[in-house]
């Protein structure tokens, strides 16, 4: 094989002694599996689980003018965030389509905190760095190698991350974060995530995260926590219909398209891609990214064709058995007249049309 | 790992026992570790005719899709049924309940590895 150069996070050693399977993912050396996806993935719906997410990215946008540069560049409002809110948001092309999807924390005036995938990192920062070029007042930073993110996930993850940090964990409500310490080392505590569970994402310094991971382990044993891989971490966001850069959404797909139009803010005065997103909005989409159920036998996979009767009408983005719902589910885009539940669609498995169903999504919604 | 020496093993990881003319095939321990939890097994219908080293099913796991290749060639007798309500049972028991096929294999296997070459076979791919 090759001689590559991935690049391992700070959790590497510990992935190895847990016996992981290793994958190249992103430009860097990830776990895939620990014991089993459909382990890792009951895990976290019934208790808690622990994933190594080091890989993101992060991206500080620092100065005078950092809102007005995050307004720029992002579809939602960030001037609605305070100190210790979080929003999901779009980073925008021109053409109202989507460079990255990320999180965008506020964390003064001053200084924004964004969270992007690390497939898109150095694409991401480049582009940031090429917009800011416009800005006065405005410095974007790539601080991805200055931190470890650890996802804590699961109805139990509170109690478990309870026990390594004196933060009031009750007090962060969804989407919110606080400057705080676990295990007395300072991280960023955010109560986010990818799993559709309650949970939290903490950033630390890299130095400090295999004493943390292996503590969070040890606290979460009562609990049953288990690591939890790549495998899984898709699983889960695939159930919570949860968007995947390079599958469901990417450059040339939209927000108002991606059935994310909660987080486009067409009233904000401009940003990147604005004019774009007006006119597909007053002109209709075409199309839309659906959930669908398979009627027939066999499991719908990214970039198989979507049929209606003797026309493929689309493709689909996401598809696999789903752990928690016990069958094939599949997410694609469809014509919009085929986009409403209980239309009919085949899906071509090895050169076959098998049935499916559009649904409802999100697939999956926790009990609260 | 030890395979059982009671069968014949291909490079692509499946096994093959043959007996009075019958060949009941499988993917062996490593097939099913690196595939992960299987949900859905996909193998022809009885009366099938497959080629040696053609395509004889899907095995889909929660992560992937991959393909069975046909250690022998043969008329397909009978796939096994319990598969579908219990795909799983190619992760716990690979080489018994497992088994994907039956096939009325069509002549002597060949070009198959016996357990202890498979085991080394293994070894090597996976370094």
């Amino acid at each position: 094989m090759a001689e590559t150069t991935l690049k391992r996070t700070p959790l590497y050693e510990c992935h190895v002694e847990a016996k992981a399977r290793l994958v190249p993912f992103a430009g860097f050396e990830m776990p895939v599996q620990y014991l089993g996806v459909i382990d890792e993935h009951r895990a976290v719906r019934t208790s808690v689980g622990l994933f190594d997410v080091s890989h993101m990215g992060e991206v500080e946008v620092v100065g005078r003018r950092a809102l007005d540069f995050v307004q720029h560049v992002t579809c939602n409002d960030a001037s609605k965030l305070t100190p210790g809110r979080a929003q999901y948001s779009g980073l925008m092309t021109p053409r109202g389509t989507f460079v990255d999807d990320l999180l965008v924390h506020k964390i003064s005036d001053d200084r924004y905190f964004l969270v992007v995938n690390a497939s898109n990192t150095d694409k991401d920062y480049a582009y940031m760095c090429a917009q800011a070029a416009g800005f006065d007042g405005v410095d974007v930073h790539n601080r991805s190698d200055d931190y470890a993110q650890i996802a804590i996930q699961g109805p139990r993850a509170l109690e478990v991350l309870r026990k390594l940090t004196p933060a009031n964990l009750t007090e962060i409500k969804y989407y919110r974060f606080v400057d705080g310490t676990v295990d007395g080392a300072p991280a960023i505590i955010a109560r986010t995530g990818y799993t559709g569970e309650d949970g939290f994402e903490v950033y630390v310094a890299p130095a400090d995260a295999p004493r943390i991971w292996r503590k969070l382990l040890d606290a979460g044993r009562e609990f049953g926590i288990m690591p939890v891989g790549l495998g899984a971490r898709d699983t889960l966001r695939f159930e919570a219909s949860m968007a995947l850069y390079g599958n469901d959404i990417d450059d040339t797909t939209t927000p108002l398209e991606a059935g994310l139009e909660w987080i486009v803010k067409l009233e904000k005065e401009s940003f990147l891609g604005r004019e774009a997103l007006v006119r597909q909005q007053a002109a209709g989409i075409k199309r839309k990214l659906v959930g669908f159920e398979m009627k027939g036998r066999g499991i719908a996979r990214h970039s198989y064709p979507i049929w209606s009767g003797d026309s493929e009408v689309g493709i689909v983005t996401s598809g696999t058995h789903a752990p928690t719902l016990g069958k094939p589910l599949g997410m694609g885009y469809v014509p919009v007249e085929l986009s409403e539940p209980g239309s009919k669609l085949d899906i071509e498995i090895r050169e076959q049309k098998i049935a499916a169903q559009v649904v409802e999504t999100p697939f999956y919604r926790r009990p609260r | 790992m030890a395979q059982p020496t009671d069968r014949l093993y291909t490079k692509t990881h499946e096994w093959v026992q043959i007996r009075g003319g019958e060949a009941t095939v499988g993917i062996t321990q490593y097939a099913q570790e690196q595939l992960g939890d299987v949900v859905f097994v996909e193998v022809p219908a009885p009366g099938k005719q497959v080629a040696k080293g053609g395509v004889l099913g899907n095995i889909e796991s929660v992560k992937a899709v991959s393909e069975v290749f046909a250690p022998v060639g043969g008329e397909v007798l009978a796939a096994n049924g319990e598969l579908d309500g219990h795909p799983e049972l190619v992760n716990q028991d690979p080489y018994g309940k497992g088994w994907l096929v039956r096939l009325k294999a069509a002549g002597a296997p060949e070009g198959l590895m016996d357990a202890a070459a498979y085991e080394k076979f293994v070894a090597e791919e996976s370094h």
